[in-house]
C-alpha cells in the first residue's frame, strides 16, 4: 500500500516519472527544475530506472531529442522552467502538430528581465497556444498524481498529444509535503503500455513533418484543435479511473465552498491553498466567498467555469502573469471572454499578483475580496507594487 | 580516390531508388543527386532526418513525399538533436527488450545553414554525446531555400542576396567556415568531404561511415545552378573543378588521422572554377589573387596534416 511520506515535491515528481517507467529523459538544467532531473539522473545511474538519460546541450535540443525519441516509440519525459521553456517555444508547436505524447513538467518561474529565478506563471502563459494539454497542480500530491495521469492521457490513441504539468517554482517544487507515493504494483494497475500510432520503422516507411501549402494548413490546424477538445473526454475518464483506484478525485475546476458563494476567487497552482485559508477565515466573518481552482488550463473548461459561476455576482481572478500592454492578464482575458455573450451580470476583477516570487499571503486574498465587495472595479490591477 | 572494389564495378550498385522522381528540385540540382547516391549506399534499413531547407521543401509537399524510407523533419536548427533522440530511444527500447536488435542506420541530412550556422550547437552536442549516427551536410554554399542568402559556408567573394556585390562591395567578405575541421575537432571516429561529381567516392564514404560506430560526419559540396548562376549541364564538371583547383579537397579524417583522397602535383588555377558561375562574375583580378593565395595555403596546410600523420604513424 502507498505510504504517506514527507518528500520534496520535485523528488515526488521524479518518483512518478520512475513509476511510469519512462524510456527516455532528455533535459537541460535550469532552476527551479533541477531537483527533478538530478533525481532522475541518479535513478538511472543507480539502475532503479531503466531509461536513457540524455544530457542535452540546450533546452531547444532537449525538446528536439524528446520529439525524436517519441517518434521512435519511446515513452519520453522532460522538465524545464522559464528561459528554458521559452527556448523550447518553437518546437512545442511541432510536438503537438506531430501528435507526440511527450510529458513535461514545467516548474513555473518568472521570465527575464530582470533575471529572476522565483515563481510565477509568465513562462507557461507564453505557451498557451502551442496545442499542449496543460494541468496545474496546487500541491505535492497533485504534482505526483498528475504526472502519472499525464502519460495516460497523452498516450491514449484518442488523444496522442503532449502534456505539460505545471508546478510552481520553489513554493511547490522545493517544499517538503506529506505525499502518498504509490507502490509500483499499484501504479501498474493504472498505467498502460505505450503503443505509438505510427512506428518509425524502415519496413513501413512514413514521412513525418511534411510541409503544408495553404490548401492543407487550416485542415491540419483544425484537426489539432479537435484533438485537443476531444481529449476532454479522455481526461475525465482517466481522472475517474484514478479516483476509483486511489480515492483522489480530479476535476477541471475544483470548487471550494463555491456552491452558495456570492463572490468567487479563481486561482491556478499553489496559491489555491492560501486562498482556501482566506476563504475559511472570511466565511467565519460571514462573507459568502468561495474558491475555484483551475486544474485543467488546456483544453479550457469553459462550460464548467460558466456553470460554477452561475450563482455568483462577482468573480475575482488571482493570476501570476501579465500581458504587458493589454488590459489584464492572460487568464483574465480568457475568463472575461467566456462570459461576454452569456446572460449574466458577473462582475469580473482581474488581479495580477505574486510576480517573480513575491509572496502571496492570506491577507492579499482578503484585501482583494474586500475591494471587490466595495465594488471598486478596474479592468485589472497589479497589486503589491511598492510605489 | 578510393581504391575499393566497387569503384570498378558500378554494376553492383544498388538499383533501388529511395529518393524517388517527382520531387521539386531545380534542374541540375546537385543536392538531389547527392541524396539519391547517399540512399543507394545506405540501403533499406535507414531512417533519414532533415532540417528545414531545400531538401525538405523539394521532397515533402503534403500530401506527397519523395521518400521511400522513414523520414522526419521537425525544424531548421535541430536535425542532429532529433536524430540523437531517435538513436537514444532505440537504444533504450532495445535495452528493455521492446525492440529487436536489427541495425538501423540513422542519417541526418542538412544544408550548410542548418549545419554550420543555426544547427551547429545541436550538432556539436550530438557529436559530444556520441550518438551512433551519420550527419551529412549538403553544402550548396548559401541559404538556397529562402532565396540565396549568404551563410557562414558561402565562399569568399560570392555574391548572394544578403552579401551582394556592389559599387563598394565585393560580395561575401568572410572566408568559408571549415565545418569538416570543426567536426574533426570533436574527435569523432569518421569525418570526410565528398561531392556527387565523384559518385563512387561519395557512396564509399557513406558506407564506411555507416560501418563505423559513433558519430560520423560527411561534408558534401553540392552544386546549385540556381544559387551559383551556372549552366545546369555543367554541374558535374564544376564539382570536379572545385576539387582540382584545391577549393574543395576530398579527404577523410579517420580516428583523427588525415588522409587525402585526391592529390595533384599541381592545382588548377581557381579561375577555372570561378569563371563558370555568375556569383563570382564581379570579382576583380586582385580579389581572385587573394582567393588563389588562400586556397594554396589551405591546400598546403591540409597536406601537412596528412604528412604529419604519415610520419608519426598515428593510427
Ligand atoms: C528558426 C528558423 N529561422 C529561419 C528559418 C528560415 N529558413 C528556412 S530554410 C533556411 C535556409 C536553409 O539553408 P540551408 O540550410 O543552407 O539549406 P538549403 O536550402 O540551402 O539547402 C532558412 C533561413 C526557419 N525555417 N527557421
Ligand atoms: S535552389 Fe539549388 S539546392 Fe535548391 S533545389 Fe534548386 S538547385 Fe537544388
Ligand atoms: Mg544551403
Amino acid at each position: 500500500m502507498a505510504k504517506r511520506e514527507g518528500i520534496e515535491i520535485s523528488l515526488a515528481v521524479a518518483e512518478a516519472v520512475k513509476l511510469a517507467d519512462v524510456d527516455m529523459v532528455a533535459a537541460y538544467p535550469i532552476t527551479p527544475q533541477t531537483h527533478i532531473v538530478e533525481k532522475l539522473a541518479e535513478m538511472v545511474a543507480d539502475g532503479e530506472l531503466k531509461a536513457a538519460y540524455i544530457n542535452a546541450e540546450s533546452e531547444h535540443s532537449a525538446i528536439s531529442l524528446c520529439l525524436g525519441s517519441s517518434i521512435a516509440g519511446a515513452r519520453t519525459y522532460t522538465a524545464t522552467s522559464s528561459q528554458g521553456l521559452a527556448l523550447m517555444h518553437e518546437i512545442l508547436y511541432i510536438a503537438s502538430a506531430l501528435r507526440l505524447p511527450v510529458v513535461m513538467t514545467v516548474v513555473n518561474r518568472a521570465l527575464s528581465g530582470p533575471l529572476n529565478i522565483w515563481g510565477d506563471h509568465s513562462d507557461v502563459m507564453g505557451e498557451r497556444d502551442t496545442g499542449w494539454i496543460q494541468f496545474f497542480a496546487q500541491n505535492g500530491q497533485e504534482a505526483f498524481d498528475m504526472t502519472l495521469q499525464a502519460f495516460r492521457v497523452a498516450e491514449d490513441h484518442r488523444v496522442m498529444l503532449p502534456v505539460i504539468v505545471n508546478i510552481d517554482g520553489f513554493t511547490l517544487s522545493h517544499v517538503i509535503e506529506p505525499i502518498y507515493i504509490l507502490e509500483q504494483n499499484e501504479v501498474n494497475k493504472f498505467m498502460k503500455e505505450f503503443k505509438p500510432l505510427n512506428a518509425l520503422d524502415p519496413r513501413t516507411p512514413m514521412t513525418f513533418g511534411a510541409f503544408a501549402t495553404p490548401e492543407y494548413y487550416i485542415e491540419a490546424k483544425k484537426q489539432l484543435e479537435q484533438a485537443l477538445f476531444s481529449s476532454r473526454k479522455v481526461i475525465t475518464e482517466v481522472w475517474n479511473e484514478f479516483g476509483k483506484l486511489y480515492g483522489r478525485k480530479y476535476t477541471p475546476i475544483e470548487g471550494y465552498k463555491a456552491n452558495d458563494a456570492n463572490i468567487l476567487l479563481l486561482t491556478l497552482g499553489g496559491i489555491g491553498e492560501t486562498a482556501q485559508t482566506a476563504v475559511d477565515e472570511m466565511r467565519d466573518d460571514g462573507i459568502k466567498v468561495g474558491l475555484l481552482k483551475l486544474k485543467l488550463y488546456r483544453p479550457f473548461p469553459i462550460q464548467e467555469l460558466r456553470r460554477m459561476c452561475k450563482k455568483a455576482k462577482t468573480l475575482v481572478i488571482a493570476e501570476r502573469a501579465m500581458s504587458i500592454g493589454g488590459e489584464g492578464g492572460p487568464i483574465g482575458f480568457e475568463v472575461r471572454s467566456a462570459f461576454y455573450n452569456e446572460p449574466t451580470h458577473l462582475k469580473i476583477h482581474d488581479i495580477i499578483l505574486g510576480l517573480g516570487g513575491r509572496d502571496v499571503r492570506v491577507e492579499d486574498f482578503k484585501m482583494m475580496i474586500n475591494h471587490a465587495l466595495k465594488n471598486k472595479p478596474k479592468e485589472y490591477e497589479l497589486i503589491g507594487v511598492r510605489e | 580516390m578510393s581504391e575499393q572494389f566497387s569503384v570498378y564495378v558500378p554494376k553492383l550498385i544498388n538499383k533501388q531508388e529511395d529518393f524517388v522522381h517527382g520531387h521539386r528540385a531545380c534542374q541540375g540540382c546537385g543536392l538531389a543527386l547527392a541524396v539519391r547516391l547517399i540512399l543507394k549506399a545506405a540501403g533499406k534499413n535507414t531512417i533519414v532526418v532533415s532540417p528545414t531547407g531545400c531538401l525538405e521543401i523539394i521532397s515533402t509537399p503534403y500530401p506527397q513525399s519523395a521518400w521511400n524510407l522513414p523520414w522526419v523533419h521537425v525544424a531548421f536548427e535541430n536535425a542532429a538533436a532529433v536524430a540523437g533522440g531517435i538513436e537514444g530511444a532505440f537504444k533504450a527500447l532495445r535495452a528493455k527488450n521492446k525492440k529487436d536488435n536489427k541495425k538501423i542506420n540513422i542519417i541526418a541530412i542538412g544544408g550548410d545553414g542548418g549545419t554550420s550556422d543555426i544547427g551547429l550547437q545541436a550538432l556539436s552536442g550530438a557529436f559530444e554525446r556520441g550518438h551512433d549516427f551519420l550527419y551529412v551536410c549538403l553544402d550548396n554554399e548559401a541559404y538556397m531555400n529562402t532565396g540565396i542568402q549568404r551563410s557562414s559556408s558561402t565562399p569568399f567573394g560570392a555574391s548572394t542576396t544578403t552579401s551582394p556585390s556592389g559599387a563598394v562591395s565585393m560580395g561575401q567578405i568572410t572566408w568559408k567556415k571549415n565545418m569538416a575541421a570543426i567536426a574533426a575537432a570533436h574527435n569523432i571516429p569518421y569525418v570526410a568531404t565528398a561531392c556527387p561529381s565523384y559518385p563512387f567516392d561519395l557512396m564509399e564514404k557513406v558506407q564506411t561511415a555507416l560501418k563505423t560506430q559513433g558519430p560520423k560526419y560527411i561534408h558534401c559540396l553540392v552544386q546549385c545552378p540556381t544559387g551559383w548562376g551556372c549552366a545546369t549541364d555543367l554541374i558535374i564538371r564544376l564539382g570536379s573543378l572545385a576539387v582540382e583547383t584545391g577549393i574543395f579537397p576530398l579527404y577523410e579524417v579517420i580516428n583523427g588521422k588525415y588522409k587525402l583522397n585526391m592529390d595533384f602535383p599541381k592545382l588548377r588555377p581557381v579561375t577555372d572554377y570561378l569563371k563558370f558561375q555568375s556569383r563570382f562574375r564581379h570579382l576583380k583580378p586582385a580579389d581572385i589573387a587573394i582567393i588563389q593565395k588562400r586556397v594554396e595555403q589551405e591546400w598546403q596546410a591540409l597536406k601537412q596534416k596528412v604528412e604529419c600523420f604519415k610520419k608519426t604513424g598515428v593510427k
